[in-house]
């Protein structure tokens, strides 16, 4: 080892025992630590690094410089990124004038533009760095200390003495009235909090348990708002979505009330006893809202009968007053019981005799 | 088999194997997600006694095995008495019939029955016993349509199986609604009629003539608009955006991070 080694390392010995001394350590820890911050111990001054940086061919321990000849070449290949990358700049700027942005046509081929050569600009730039830390920077063994964070017995018991003589001497120990109060008057503020929660929102009552469908609430077409007859919906295998009379523009109501109408052969329903009423001729109108987290569950397959909710892939067979046949839902859309008013249109027997919608813990107590 | 060794040992060969699995899954895809050409559907003609007897020939030669010499049904095919001369244009214009596989689902393909002949086996199943007639040119004209109109009607009653955008999508067990995007109005017109495969039916008098126009000219409006900032990437909504960030977007990030921390090899 060179006296210049030892100078230059040991500058930088993490213990700051000054030049020299790294002998004595020598088997334990590393010589040089780069990376780490110089102690303040050390009085080297700037200019003489820059010294030996102009001596490349010594080999400081640990630093590892690139040879020459592939420095050169990879200096090539960074000048080559940063060009394109100024290229790509001035790129920018031309794409900016010559594009314009003064109509949504101008702006859907500037945005390519200005986006694609600021890619190219910043995208070089990054290439350029990393090749240029890779292939001609040296390279450095670096080694991190890590020391326990936690204190010496003795400094623990320090501050242990001091807290308990502190607190003796402020009277909180000795003096009860004074803790007791204190404490009274902080509890309510850890309680402000929770009365605030009252405000995010009010109590949703009954309003989860009913729709606008009343009895005789007529059935009407989404979209064109026309009352449907039962004689007209009249082909097997058709569908269509409708919503309550008087309600087509209420889209709060419609989120709940929206019903999915399905015609089918009648000899094909296989409804339990109390729903065989529910249908007129074969025409059978389910909630559209699935039971599971409330999509639209429309995807009817007519010749399964399958319907499907895009969202979780749960299926229920309209057959049979919607069953779930698959997925995650926990209730079969709820079934509108319709039948005809006098003059053949269809309408509502009654609300839904059930909640619409997903699942809510208190959905199978009280009824209101 | 040195040089391949050595090839295999060079420090961009994992990301040269990356590209190229990248690159042959995506042309396996597009060449196995090909689909059919588009097919002008026929228009509508009254049908003579001639045409009918040439339609039972073809009836006889190309879809009698399925379906039964007079169109009765047999196990592998349904009764076809009733379904009109709008399901026949619809199914075979689309080149879904005559089918290779009996199945619930069939894939649109390059028609076999083209022209005169797709008329003929029309009027000759609609003497089977009536069913809705294939609509008139002016019936699915999709200029004279109410674009705002079809968009909500669209939207309540097609867009849950074949997308906002007509790009069709997944059904129950392997099914799916097929894409609308090489539909011809007339074909589309007489889906909504005859309700083919797993598709409702929306007869004339649920959705009148002028509403079923009214969906044809957004999906023919839909289709012609362009997609702001560039690729479109299918038009099936986020799935797509999202797949192509994970992949491409993290996938090009995962290998920019290997290559700027990558270990060097020795010099």
């Amino acid at each position: 080892m060179t006296d210049d080694n030892e100078k230059n390392t040991g500058g930088a010995e993490p213990n700051g025992t000054g030049n020299g001394s790294g002998n004595g350590h020598g088997g334990r820890r590393p010589r040089r630590v780069i990376g780490t911050p110089a102690p303040a111990e050390s009085h080297r001054l700037l200019s003489q690094e820059r010294e030996h940086e102009e001596e490349p061919d010594i080999e400081r321990a640990g630093i590892h410089p690139r040879p020459e000849k592939s420095a050169r070449r990879a200096e090539k290949i960074v000048a080559l990124f940063f060009t394109l990358a100024f290229l790509a700049g001035i790129a920018f700027i031309v794409a900016y004038w010559v594009l314009g942005v003064h109509s949504p046509e101008k702006t859907r081929i500037s945005n390519i533009g200005l986006g694609a050569t600021l890619t190219i600009a910043l995208l070089a730039i990054a290439c350029g760095a990393v090749v240029w830390v890779r292939r001609i920077m040296p390279e450095y063994e670096v080694v991190q200390e890590r020391h326990p964070l936690n204190s010496t017995p003795e400094e623990k018991k320090a501050f242990a003495k001091y807290f308990y003589s502190n607190a003796d001497d402020s009277g909180f120990t000795k003096r009860p009235l004074l803790r007791r109060t204190m404490m009274l008057a902080m509890a309510p503020l850890g309680l402000l909090p929770i009365v605030l929660l009252r405000d995010t929102g009010p109590m949703p009552k009954n309003k989860l348990r009913h729709t606008v469908w009343k009895t005789g609430t007529r059935l009407v077409i989404d979209g064109t708002n026309a009352p449907i007859k039962a004689s007209e919906f009249d082909s097997p295998g058709g569908i269509i979505t409708v919503i309550p009379e008087g309600y087509e523009d209420n889209l709060d109501e419609l989120a709940k009330a929206t019903v999915l109408l399905i015609k089918m052969r009648p000899e094909e329903l296989e409804l339990p006893a109390d729903k065989q009423n529910w249908t007129v001729d074969g025409i059978i109108a389910y909630s559209k809202i699935c039971t599971h987290v409330g999509c639209p569950a429309a995807l009817y397959e007519q010749q399964t009968h399958h319907i499907l909710c895009p969202c979780h892939q749960s299926t229920f067979d309209a057959r049979k007053a919607a069953k779930v046949i698959f997925g995650p839902a926990g209730h079969p859309l709820p079934m509108l019981p319709i039948t005809t008013d006098a003059e053949g249109y269809l309408v509502a027997q009654s609300d839904f005799h059930e909640p619409v919608g997903p699942s809510f813990w208190e959905r199978g107590s009280v009824k209101s | 088999m040195k040089w391949f060794t050595a090839l295999r040992r060079r420090p961009i060969a994992g990301y040269a194997v990356v590209v190229i699995a990248l690159a042959l899954v995506g042309v396996a895809y597009s060449t196995l997600s090909s689909g059919g050409d588009p097919a002008e559907a026929a228009a509508a003609k009254d049908a003579s006694q001639q045409d009918i007897a040439k339609g039972k020939e073809i009836f006889d030669q190309t879809c009698a095995t399925c379906h039964g010499l007079n169109g009765e049904g047999t196990k592998t095919g349904p009764s076809l008495i009733g379904v009109g001369a709008a399901a026949v244009d619809f199914q075979v214009s689309t080149g879904r019939m005559p089918a290779m596989n009996p199945g619930a689902q069939m894939p649109r393909k390059k028609p076999v029955i083209q022209g005169e002949q797709v008329n003929q086996l029309a009027a000759y199943v609609a003497s089977l016993g009536g069913g809705p007639a294939v609509p008139s040119s002016d019936q699915s004209d999709p200029k004279s349509g109410n674009v705002q109109l079809g968009s909500q009607l669209f939207m309540a009653n097609c867009a849950q199986c074949h997308n906002f955008a007509g790009s069709g999508g997944a059904l129950t067990e392997g099914k799916y609604a097929p894409s609308l995007k090489e539909s011809s109005p007339t074909q589309i017109y007489e889906a909504m009629l005859t309700g083919p495969q797993s598709m409702p039916v929306f007869n004339d008098s649920t959705l009148k003539p002028e509403q079923k126009r009214a969906i044809i000219a957004y999906v023919t409006q839909t289709r012609s608009e362009v997609n702001p900032g560039g690729n479109g990437l299918g038009r099936i909504g986020p799935v797509s955006e999202g797949l192509v960030g994970w992949l491409a977007g993290i996938g090009l990030l995962v290998l920019a991070a290997m290559w700027i921390t990558a270990r060097q090899r020795e010099q």
